[in-house]
């Protein structure tokens, strides 16, 4: 069974992709050491970057519409494979926030606090004072690196978040089916709440976040406690960000009828 | 649909051909080009450093410039010159190899590669930033690349999160078409072993490159954002940079070596004129040295303080890497026992490589005892080490693919004259180059100083000879290959090498723009 390839043209988008980075990156760290240009090279090169994804991902969805490309098992098993691979590498990079907070807990602060390994000098030296706590509101040199006034409250906003999150697991869920059922009216308005709930959880965080600077004095720089929470959270919402707006690009596609029962990936 | 070969027209035309490529052939070939470029630049560093300790004393670089250039030299050797030319391999072969048209994305592999000059651009722009490039070493130790790192270090953050996206994408795209693009009828254990190599590599690299990039990521915030990962005051640790990069550095090395393994394996049965000896267990040992990397991290760490049982634990699964490592050397001899042997230039790379790399296996074995590493962690013991696994282990490899493929290539034989002279100048300068660096760690000279005591003069004078002498067979290496590409050389037919086996054999030389447009047949055997 001999299959004619799709041979892709030539591109001119990767090159944008690699200028917009560029321009990011410079804008980036030149913001940093004050330079006044900085934010303004950032700026430009982030809108680059989203106009260029914009355009890369246009002309996959036309080039697959227009060659019937989705119907070709190898390049639909290939979409699925680097998407799941994709998700494996974000993943990894999670688990280094996760081994952080990992080894801060488990590691680090018993060591500082003379736990382990038994009768270890470190801590007599170093801050004898130091007790391990967790959540941890005294650092270790507390001159130094002042910790949080208190910690965040897990159920208060956290709860609720995750129960906005669960629950938008089963809405996108039940849009599906109704693209499997041709129920058109059902997975548009499955797809939407789901969008609502993504925005709805990033209204929260906002909150939770304001909540925590001004009330709580837990910053980003509030000792490991407030490291390890701003880190992991906040790259948790960057994803749901991306997510949500991916989640807007999938309903306009089904409003405009891209979707049809058969299996799909694009 | 289908497109002709570009013929492009004026400079314009060439360069847009090379920028927009979608072309796996072509990519692989920018891959290659930059790869080389770099390990020029990278090597001329390198010579700068064997300038400075030709003898004790002062001479070519004060001490602040000479840990920029070490730095330096390690970084743009790994990310610029190992890696990228380990991925012009991987574009060019791996579709050859397994009857596929293109990679499975093209438009993606594109923007792999040039994300690389962009980011080396900004790496190599740390030079002139004021207050002097990088200088924590290519390991970038906390605080020394955080409290202590001059401004520059913030340019290398961004570099090394855009090489980690570039090496990200190419990996999946490297993956998404081992998996999905073979030609029917090739069975994942049918695969050639050099595809097989690249497919665990691919997983390594998706597995650690986000770890760095997380790990440098945090480094920046506790740079400018006042958070404290690596500052004990505020409940981090030093320590857990080192843990954090050598959780990716140990499988980089792996990153760095597999596709080496991949290479050696495809040229050695060929001119022993006999199959693969064990090859399903070859296959098992690369997935097993890949497994076990993953645990294996703390064995660079054994000085920097861990409890007992962490340092039994990681040296006893170092030792373990020995195994599967053993288990590839042994097969590689048995392919060529009794072989119908001849030693064209490949051959002789392949066989320089088997028995350097195992000195490297060795002397990490030695590393890897704990009591005994305390003797010799951060002396020259361990750059010796390294080295003969990196310079003697993956650049030999990577001279032996290019000789044995650049045929397939570019339609000409390269200079067999000029290849065997290359060949014997770099083995022996390697292991002048090397060598006493074993004997210079174990009496005690500390490793990245710029200067030392009197009694390691002799050893260092020979390392500096055979610097010099290596870095001028490399010329000659690319007087060579610039003749083969300009078409020199004999004229090569599609078989190449008499008993090569495999598919990119049964294509013209050079290789056509689009190969196996229709999937080719396989042999039933093998
Ligand atoms: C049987 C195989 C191997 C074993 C048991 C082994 C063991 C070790 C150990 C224990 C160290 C730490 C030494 C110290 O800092 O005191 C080390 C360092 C190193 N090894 Fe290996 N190794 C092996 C193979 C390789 C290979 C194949 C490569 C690369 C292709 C490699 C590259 C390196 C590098 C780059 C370092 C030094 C990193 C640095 O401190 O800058 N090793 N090895
Ligand atoms: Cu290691």
């Amino acid at each position: 069974m001999p299959r004619t390839t799709y041979v892709v043209p030539p591109t001119y988008l990767p090159l944008i992709g690699c200028a917009a980075l560029f321009c990011l990156a410079i804008g980036f760290v030149s913001w940093l050491h004050q330079l006044h240009y900085g934010p303004y090279l950032a700026i430009t090169g982030f809108g680059l970057l989203l106009l260029m994804m914009f355009d890369w991902f246009r002309t996959v969805i036309h080039e697959v519409r227009a060659y019937q490309l989705d119907d070709d098992p190898v390049i639909d098993h290939s979409y699925r494979w680097s998407m799941g691979w994709f998700i494996f590498s974000e993943v990894m990079f999670f688990s280094v926030f996760f081994g952080t907070l990992f080894f801060i807990r488990v590691f680090i602060l018993p060591y500082l606090s003379g736990a382990i390994p038994e009768g270890t000098m470190t801590h007599f030296i170093l801050w004898p004072d130091f007790k391990n706590i967790w959540p941890l509101l005294k650092t270790p040199d507390p001159q130094a690196i002042a910790g949080p006034k208190a910690a965040m409250e897990a159920w208060g906003i956290p709860a609720f978040n995750t129960l906005v999150l669960l629950t938008s697991g089963v809405t996108i869920t039940i849009a599906h089916w109704g693209i499997f059922k041709k129920k058109i009216k059902q997975a548009v308005l499955f797809q939407t709440l789901t969008i609502l709930l993504g925005i709805l959880f990033l209204y929260l965080q906002v909150q939770e976040y304001a909540e925590a600077y001004h009330h709580l004095g837990l910053t980003l720089g509030a000792g490991a406690y407030g490291n390890t929470f701003f880190m992991l959270t906040g790259f948790h919402g960057f994803h749901v960000t991306l997510g949500t707006l991916m989640l807007m690009v999938i309903l306009y596609r089904m409003l405009k009828g891209h979707f049809t029962p058969k299996p799909f990936c694009i | 649909m289908s497109h002709e070969h570009p013929s492009p027209n004026g400079i314009l035309g060439h360069i847009q051909r090379w920028v927009f490529t979608t072309n796996h052939k072509d990519i692989g070939t920018l891959y290659l080009i930059f790869g080389f470029s770099m390990f020029f630049i990278a090597g001329f560093m390198s010579l700068m450093i064997r300038a400075q300790l030709v003898q004790p004393g002062m001479q070519l670089l004060d001490p602040a410039t000479y840990n920029v250039v070490i730095t330096m030299h390690g970084l743009t050797m790994i990310f610029g010159a190992l890696m990228p030319i380990l991925a012009g391999f991987a574009n060019w072969q791996i579709p050859l190899a397994i009857g596929a048209p293109d990679m499975a994305f093209p438009r993606l592999n594109n923007w792999s590669f040039w994300l690389l000059p962009f980011a080396f651009t900004i790496a190599m722009s740390t030079l002139f930033v004021e207050g002097g490039g990088p200088n924590a070493g290519w390991t970038l130790y906390a605080p020394l690349s955080t409290n202590y790192g001059p401004p520059s270090m913030d340019y290398l953050i961004v570099s090394i999160h855009m090489l980690g996206i570039s090496s990200i994408l190419a990996a999946i795209n490297i993956i998404a078409t081992l998996l999905n693009c073979r030609t029917p009828g090739m069975s994942l254990m049918k695969m050639p072993i050099f595809a097989w190599s690249w497919m665990v590599t691919a997983f390594l690299l998706i597995a650690v490159m986000p770890v760095l990039a997380g790990t440098v990521t945090m480094m920046l915030t506790d740079r400018h954002f006042g958070t404290s990962f690596f500052n004990v005051a505020g409940g981090g640790d030093p320590l857990l940079f080192q843990h954090l990069f050598w959780f990716f550095g140990h499988p980089e090395v792996y990153i760095l070596i597999l596709p080496a393994f991949g290479i050696i394996s495809e040229i050695v049965p060929t001119f022993s004129r006999k199959p693969l000896f064990g090859r399903t267990s070859m296959i098992y040992a690369i997935i097993c040295i890949a497994v076990l990397s993953f645990v294996v991290w703390a064995h660079h760490m054994f000085t920097a303080g861990m409890l007992l049982s962490t340092m039994i634990f990681f040296m006893y699964t170092t030792m373990l890497v020995s195994v599967p490592t053993g288990i590839k050397v042994f097969n590689w001899v048995a392919t060529m026992y009794k072989g119908a042997l001849t030693f064209e230039t490949p051959m002789l790379f392949a066989i320089g490589f088997i028995s350097m790399f195992t000195l490297g296996g060795l002397t990490g074995l030695m590393l890897a005892i704990a009591p005994a590493d305390f003797q010799y962690q951060d002396t020259y013991f361990v750059v010796g080490h390294f080295h003969y696994a990196l310079v003697a282990g993956t650049l030999l490899s990577m001279f032996a693919g290019i000789y044995y493929w650049v045929p397939k290539w570019t339609g000409y034989y390269y200079s067999e004259r000029l290849g065997k002279l290359h060949f014997w100048l770099s083995l022996i300068s390697v292991n002048i180059t090397f060598m006493p660096m074993h004997f210079l760690g174990l009496a005690g000279m500390p490793r990245r100083i710029p200067d030392y005591g009197l009694q390691f003069a002799d050893f260092n004078a020979w390392c500096t000879l055979g610097a010099f002498m290596f870095g001028f067979a490399q010329l000659i290496f690319a007087y060579n290959m610039i003749q083969t590409m300009r078409g020199k050389g004999q004229k090569a037919s599609g078989q190449v090498w008499e008993a090569a086996q495999g598919l990119e054999w049964s294509v013209e030389s050079p290789a056509p723009y689009h190969t196996f447009t229709t999937p080719p047949q396989i042999k039933s055997e093998t």
